[in-house]
């Protein structure tokens, strides 16, 4: 139970993806105008991260991995070049399955993600967050806390920069720097306070 | 002729793909760090970027548009799972310092950004210049900055000592913050501002106009 706590607020904090590995940075930097498209595309994220993590952990343990399929008595395969296909064909899955179910079961949810449910299949974070899950080799329990934590510590770096970006509105800014160049140099102090929490243990 | 030039060098820099389009960011920040690994990566989304904008301009008039997203998805994923394995086989270290970031390259949004706005809409011979001049683009930024991270981050470049560092009786010390992560951050901004500063069109309106004094007064 600890490991996993462990798991979670590492993904939060100290290994947050937008901000510690700049993943998702186009999503990140395009869509953080306003605080409210924000919580919207925020939550839309740690959904998909909570479910494609522990999905892609199933597929991977029982079908890819070097004799996996020893369940089917074919125990000499190793289909693990096929990961990245079939871990993004899983992703376009589950993002279009959600969107289905969200449009028939509550409307008003999905009429609040919009455009940004079928964007998030070509989001770096929902892969690279099924990568490094790969990478480590969590299991199903470790990989669902680990598919929550990245996803909630993406919503709060999202949320964050937006908050500064409605701030930052009225500010004189110098006309080359307008738009995207202070929010590359705004995320760039974001980032530097996250680094400092890597240095608590945990 | 003109079309195929302006194909091939429009993405340089009137129309970079970093820089004016924000796309392709993550791995443009994440592995500039060092510029053989740089190098690499830029070798490794231009050749997907080129096979995938020729692939899907070839089967541009068979594609129904219902499931083209798909079928772009599928022919990236098969494109970048060659070059990983490839990595793999030959070079298997660099593979080991892009990690994940070979993957990554289906999600990089240049390589679906291209297929969609202008693979689908023209032909080969073009497509194939388009993805060579967005490739270009996208490298042009990566080198730079990874060729400032890793000079000011350790004095040496490719392992050439450029300056000698004070460890080593030289001058130079050696600044670690250019090797974390968030000074990439800092570099691209002050490459947008540059570039802005050059080609004033790119420059974006602000979202507040302030009311200036006089409109005050006469209120």
């Amino acid at each position: 139970m600890e490991q996993l706590a462990t798991i979670f607020i590492r993904s939060v904090f100290v290994e947050n993806l937008a901000l510690a590995f700049f993943l998702g940075m186009c999503t990140f930097l395009a869509v953080s105008k306003q605080i409210k498209t924000a919580i919207g595309l925020g939550a839309a994220v740690i959904l998909v991260e909570g479910i494609t993590v522990p999905v892609n952990n199933l597929i991977y343990t029982y079908f890819l991995q070097d004799g996996a399929l020893a369940w089917a008595g074919l125990g000499h395969l190793d289909f693990s070049y096929l990961g990245l296909i079939s871990y993004i064909g899983v992703i376009a899955a589950v993002v279009q399955i959600l969107e289905m179910i969200l449009n028939r079961y509550f409307p008003a949810l999905y009429n609040a993600l919009g455009i940004f449910l079928p964007l998030l299949t070509v989001n770096c974070a929902i892969l690279g967050a099924s990568l490094f899950m790969v990478q480590r080799d969590y299991n199903f329990v470790e990989s669902a806390a680990y598919g929550l934590g990245v996803g909630v510590g993406w919503a709060l770096a999202l949320i964050t920069l937006a908050g500064l970006r409605e701030k930052m509105k009225y500010s004189d800014i110098p006309e080359g720097l307008q738009g995207l160049g202070i929010v590359f140099v705004t995320a760039g102090l974001l980032s530097m306070a996250f680094l400092s929490i890597t240095a608590l243990e945990f | 002729m003109m079309r195929a030039r302006q194909a091939l060098l429009n993405p340089l820099i009137d129309e970079n793909p970093v820089t004016l389009h924000i796309l392709g960011i993550c791995s443009a920040v994440a592995i500039s760090n060092s510029l053989y690994s740089a190098l690499v990566m830029s070798v490794a989304l231009t050749s997907v970027l080129v096979f995938s904008n020729v692939v899907i301009s070839m089967i541009r008039r068979h594609l129904p548009s219902s499931v083209r997203i798909i079928v772009q998805m599928t022919i990236i994923a098969s494109g970048v799972i060659v070059v990983d394995e490839l990595l793999r086989a030959f070079a298997p270290e660099i593979a080991q310092t892009l990690s994940v970031f070979v993957g990554l390259i289906i999600t990089n949004c240049i390589v679906l950004g291209r297929a969609e706005a202008f693979a689908t809409q023209h032909g080969v011979a073009l497509s194939f210049l388009d993805a060579i001049g967005n490739g270009l683009g996208f490298s042009l930024i990566l080198i730079s900055v990874a060729i400032i991270r890793e000079l000011l981050g350790t004095g040496s470049l490719l392992d050439v000592g450029i300056f000698k560092p004070v460890s080593e009786g030289g001058w130079f010390e050696p600044n670690a913050f250019f090797m974390l992560p968030p000074s990439a951050f800092f570099i691209i901004g002050g490459i947008i501002w540059a570039v802005r500063s050059w080609k004033k069109e790119q420059v974006e309106s602000p979202e507040f106009e302030p009311i200036s004094v006089a409109e005050l007064e006469s209120d």
